[in-house]
């Protein structure tokens, strides 16, 4: 069990249902720690949500390659009706932009939905989910957020 | 859809149909499926038996066999499920006018009809299920696991790119759901006839997922069924029912897309979709937004209202605030939108109680009609269709 500075408990969240053979990849990277991409073979793009063409040169080849976990809030909501599985206070969901390029859906923790603003930087952290699998979530960089 | 000169090579609308709608119809889904096409064939005046194409969209619990076998179906030459949900339903019209103009199909239903509210509940939280490809409830692997399980929270979490780039707020999504409510209060089939509210009413509902949607600003779950029959305009024109023509018809799903959790394209403050649904449609007709007399906008969700605004060229990026607040949207309005209260305030039918209101209008039979019609915009953002009045 984990305990997020709100003083929420989350170890019970739901780890990611029904991973396809093309997203399997980015759970297990997520379980050891690391926050993962394809890259393609050939033109080198990166992409996400997984899939197993690229959209641009049509290669099927791709290298997993690790990404730097920082980015900056993109859009965030509060999911708080009706109340979300294993969450047991409303979790402060969060689009992050990866410096690398593409898009995640995550959670934020560490701050309160008062100080949520777009282009906040965050930082990668890994938390505990069901079936003792990992999921990636994001902290603040510095210690403010944005000023309410 | 191309725009044929040939009366037997165009589509229109002649019947439509709908069961009550309610929280707990008390009867099974395809009974609900079978009354409401029974009652749209009855609008048309066509036999049922006639029926030789069937058309619906992901979501829909009932099958053609079933359907075929309540009520009498000869035999079956097409049918055909839209991908997407509710966001796709209006290209179910798409799919009936091209096999009709094709010469494919004489006779073609489009319907919705669930238990949504009495069997199941739509928009509670969803993390195991088995969602499948094009279902119209959003990809589950990259949202479960951080509490975004429903359909209002992945709309949300879109739109909030929206607000904050234009410097809108929740109490401008309100006035849609204002302004909707008062057509529905209006409407004896709506589920809120008689039951208009105030902006402080709104303001006073609880957050569903703030700083975006509040209970007012969500569709209903409902319980009910709608249908739609079209034919030929050349046989149209011998019905019961004056011809409601469809003048152009698409479904529209633009590079990096996905139906609600819809987070991965270019610049999440447009609706591409909306806007590629746009283009084709006044490319196919010649029509513009200045040639709709009024129209039905998919509103599961508020913000959806207002990004279709835009995206149909109604007003520009980041004025859809200030065309809702100016009144544009209620009776009178510049562009009178679902007239019929909507999926908020006449019920959630997955957005065909939207088309069947698009019809009503064409004929100038709607509880709240606006006057002078020629053309109905349809939209459910990732489809949509222009309805016109046949002019022969």
């Amino acid at each position: 069990m984990t305990t997020d500075r709100q003083g929420s408990l989350n170890a019970s969240r739901p780890a990611a249902p029904a991973a396809s053979g093309d997203s399997a990849f980015f759970w297990a990277g997520a379980d050891r720690g690391e926050l993962l991409a394809q890259s393609c073979a050939d033109c080198g793009r990166l992409r996400h949500p997984p899939r197993p063409m690229c959209p641009h040169c049509h290669g099927t080849g791709c290298r997993v390659v690790a990404l730097s976990g920082r980015g900056t809030v993109y859009s965030w909501i509060v999911a708080a009706h009706p109340a979300p599985h294993g969450f047991d206070a409303p979790p402060v969901v969060v689009l992050v932009e990866l410096e690398e390029g593409v898009r995640i859906v995550s959670n934020i923790e560490g701050v309160p939905p008062e100080r949520m603003c777009h282009g906040l930087p965050v930082m990668v952290a890994f938390v505990p989910a069901g079936e003792g699998r990992q999921v990636p979530v994001f902290r603040p960089r510095s210690e403010e957020g944005c000023a309410p | 859809m191309s725009l044929s000169r040939n009366p037997d090579r165009q589509a229109a609308v002649v019947g439509i149909g709908q069961t009550e709608f309610s929280k707990a119809s008390g009867r099974s889904e395809l009974q609900l499926a079978a009354e409401c096409i029974r009652s749209a064939m009855a609008d048309a005046g066509i036999a049922p038996a006639e029926i030789d194409g069937m058309v619906t969209f992901s979501l829909d619990n009932n099958d053609e066999i079933g359907l075929g076998r309540c009520l009498g179906i000869e035999n079956l030459n097409f049918s055909s499920r839209v991908p997407n949900g509710g966001l796709g339903s209006v290209g179910t019209l798409a799919h009936a006018a091209a096999v009709i103009e094709s010469g494919l199909c004489e006779v073609v239903v489009i319907w919705r009809a669930m238990n949504e509210r009495s069997q199941y509940r739509f928009g509670q939280p969803m993390v195991n299920q088995a969602i499948a490809p094009g279902g119209g409830t959003g990809f589950m692997e990259w949202c479960a696991p951080f509490g975004a399980q429903t359909p209002a929270s992945w709309i949300a979490l879109g739109a909030q790119r929206y607000m904050s780039t234009y410097g809108v707020d929740n109490e401008d999504f309100g006035r849609i759901a204002v302004s909707q409510r008062q057509y529905a209060a209006t409407n004896p089939a709506a589920w809120f006839h008689g039951k208009p509210m105030r902006l402080a009413d709104h303001q006073q509902s609880r957050w569903v997922a703030p700083p975006v949607l509040r209970l007012l600003d969500c569709c209903q779950e409902s319980d009910g069924g709608v249908a739609l029959v079209l034919t030929r305009l050349s046989r149209a024109r011998h019905l019961r029912q004056p011809p409601v023509r469809v003048l152009a018809a698409t479904q529209s799903m633009p590079f990096d897309t996905e139906v609600a959790t819809n987070f991965y394209h270019g610049d999440l403050a447009r609706m591409v979709e909306g806007e590629a649904t746009a283009r084709r449609l006044y490319a196919l007709t010649g029509l513009g937004p200045q040639h709709m007399q009024a129209a039905m906008l998919y509103d599961a969700f508020t913000p959806l209202v207002m990004m279709q605004l835009e995206a149909f060229g109604f007003c520009g990026p980041g004025e859809g605030r200030d065309f809702v607040r100016d009144g544009h949207l209620g009776p009178g309005g510049r562009l009178p939108v679902n007239t019929h209260g909507g999926l908020l305030s006449e019920a959630y039918i997955h957005g065909v109680n939207s088309m069947a209101e698009g019809v009503r209008q064409v004929r100038g039979s709607a509880a709240n009609p606006v006057p002078g019609v020629e053309h109905v915009l349809l939209s459910s953002c990732f489809a949509g269709a222009i309805l016109g009045r046949d002019q022969n």
